[in-house]
């Protein structure tokens, strides 16, 4: 298990965005956190590396337990944790920098500015991310000439450029079109071998398509967790059915 | 129908006035401007910008003005881009936002406004006399860097704030501390609008008289501050802080005072070269903006 949640409760402010959630999330494989729009879904992957830190007037109780150490423990260092556990967000967010710079930033932070080093793992991040064919020729140019499709597998290249553990995906194909899409997704299958992969979406396909375990969020509840094949086949909860046949959402 | 055409018509009328308006702005700008170049052309020169002022109009010229006011821009650009900057990147990114720190927004927002005549009692009162600093070049500037700052700590958090937080969370998810953040991400991504907010500040402390008067920038200067070159160890010579010094306007408006006739072409030769300044610093900035808008499309 890479993360024990565990009782769970997210707020803004008075609004609780989470309630009592607990279950565990398994290493090397794909989870999908599925729902409808205001689930909590967004917050709770958010939870995962701290995200929600950045957000005023964000407070959340229970325990998130990532290898066995509760990540909202005190003495926790949140940079150290973020280089552990990457994110890929909704709408794609490079840096205003070249492709290289963008790729090689994470290293950079961390010290590492060696170039025969940099390159190695500029060119490998984006291999696995299946952009380097399509980049390697300009790499100096700015990553927002990329196109929307590109610049999110360039994101991608980003978070595994520091080899992190787990990767989370927020909705990262809501801004993309459907060729764009099943290249992400295609990577999103890739990775597992390598990391323990999260995925919020608002596609119940897509999270048929590349995930193996499912949770379903309603109302700041998660409502039902299992195999995916499961959930779609025969959910045990109605609300889980409803919202999977369609008559809601 | 009837209404109809009565809206057209308002909408013509606006037209009309809208223009009207435009016109009497441009056309007083453009008359001024001859005006001063009919009267002011004929002086400009070598003569005129390597000569000291002098009690005969024709031999007059704005050497020490115009290397006064170099020395000035200099001086208020060193100390107030760096204040400024902080400030701003403290305001914007670390402070919480609670009552003091609102307190401190509206002060800024209304010092911009304050006249800067009110400035000029400050420098008086606080560099000149109590920090005994006398009537010089860093007096000058120190109080042009105050007279400025809150322009340049407005422009750089409206730039700061025009970053969008996408950018800054990409750079946390990865890791990077806040000061990372700001120093590799937020300040680049920020720095064309910072550098258009700063040069147009420049700008207006180039135009600047009346604090400067207040402070006791002198008239009649025949001598430069001593060169910040110097050829004894270690080369570089802060003595030049301390001189006295004049700046452009003031010697034009020296001249303007008097009632030779010829003062008034002097002067107006003066306010020519004030003019090239000014433009040219605007003109830098509108480039500035136009090429990295063009670069930077989120």
């Amino acid at each position: 298990m890479a993360f024990k949640v565990k009782d769970v409760n997210a707020f803004y402010g008075e609004k609780q965005a989470l309630k009592g959630v607990s279950f565990e999330i398994p290493a090397k494989s794909v989870t999908a956190i599925i729902g409808p729009s205001g689930c909590g879904k967004s917050t709770f992957i958010r939870c995962l590396n701290r995200m929600n830190d950045l957000v005023p007037m964000f407070s959340i109780t229970g325990e998130i337990l990532y290898n066995g150490t509760n990540i909202y423990s005190k003495g926790i260092d949140v940079t150290e944790l973020r280089r552990r556990i990457g994110m890929v967000f909704q709408k794609p967010n490079p840096f205003p920098k070249s492709i290289y710079e963008n790729a090689a930033y994470g290293l950079r932070i961390q010290g590492v500015n060696k170039r025969n080093i940099l390159d190695k793992v500029v060119e490998g991040s984006l291999r696995k991310a299946a952009l380097w064919d399509e980049v390697k020729d300009r790499l100096n140019s700015s990553a927002l000439a990329l196109s929307g499709g590109q610049q999110q597998r360039l994101c991608i290249a980003r978070a595994i450029a520091t080899e992190p553990e787990v990767i989370l995906f927020d909705e990262p194909c809501s801004a993309l079109d459907p060729i764009a899409t099943a290249k992400i997704e295609d990577q999103i299958t890739a990775l597992k071998q390598y990391y323990t992969v999260v995925i919020v979406t608002h596609n119940m396909q897509q999270a048929a398509r590349v995930s193996e375990y499912t949770g379903f969020f309603m109302m700041g509840e998660l409502v039902e967790f299992d195999i995916t094949r499961k959930i779609f086949t025969a959910p045990s909860n109605k609300l889980t059915e409803d919202y999977i046949t369609g008559r809601f959402g | 129908m009837n209404r109809n055409i009565l809206s057209k018509w308002f909408d013509n009328i606006f037209w009309v006035l809208g223009f009207i308006a435009t016109l009497i702005g441009l056309a007083t700008l453009i008359v001024l401007i001859l005006d001063v170049l009919a009267d002011g052309v004929g002086r400009l020169g070598w003569q005129f910008l390597t000569s000291y002022p002098s009690r005969r109009p024709e031999s007059a010229g704005i050497l020490s003005a115009w290397i006064g006011t170099i020395w000035i821009m200099a001086l208020t650009t060193l100390l107030s881009i760096p204040l400024g900057i902080m400030a701003a990147v403290y305001l914007e990114e670390y402070s919480r936002k609670n009552w003091l720190t609102n307190l401190i927004e509206i002060n800024i927002a209304n010092l911009a406004g304050v006249p800067s005549i009110i400035y000029g009692l400050l420098g008086l009162g606080l560099f000149v006399r109590a920090m005994s600093l006398e009537r010089s070049l860093i007096s000058g500037a120190a109080t042009l860097a105050i007279l400025v700052l809150p322009i340049v700590i407005l422009s750089t958090r409206e730039a700061l704030r025009a970053i969008p937080f996408s950018i800054r969370e990409a750079s946390y998810a990865l890791g990077a501390t806040k000061w990372q953040t700001i120093r590799h991400q937020v300040l680049p991504a920020a720095l064309p609008g910072i550098m258009t907010g700063v040069i147009l500040s420049m700008s207006r402390a180039v135009g600047e008289t009346a604090p400067l008067i207040m402070i006791g920038a002198l008239t009649y200067v025949a001598f430069l501050p001593a060169s910040p070159i110097s050829s004894e160890f270690p080369f570089i010579s802060i003595q030049g802080l301390f001189d006295p010094f004049t700046v452009l306007p003031i010697q034009i408006f020296n001249w303007v005072s008097r009632p030779q006739k010829g003062f008034f072409a002097d002067a107006a030769a003066g306010i020519i070269v004030l003019l090239i300044i000014t433009f040219m610093m605007n003109a830098i900035a509108v480039w500035m903006r136009h090429k990295y808008q063009k670069k930077i499309r989120w």
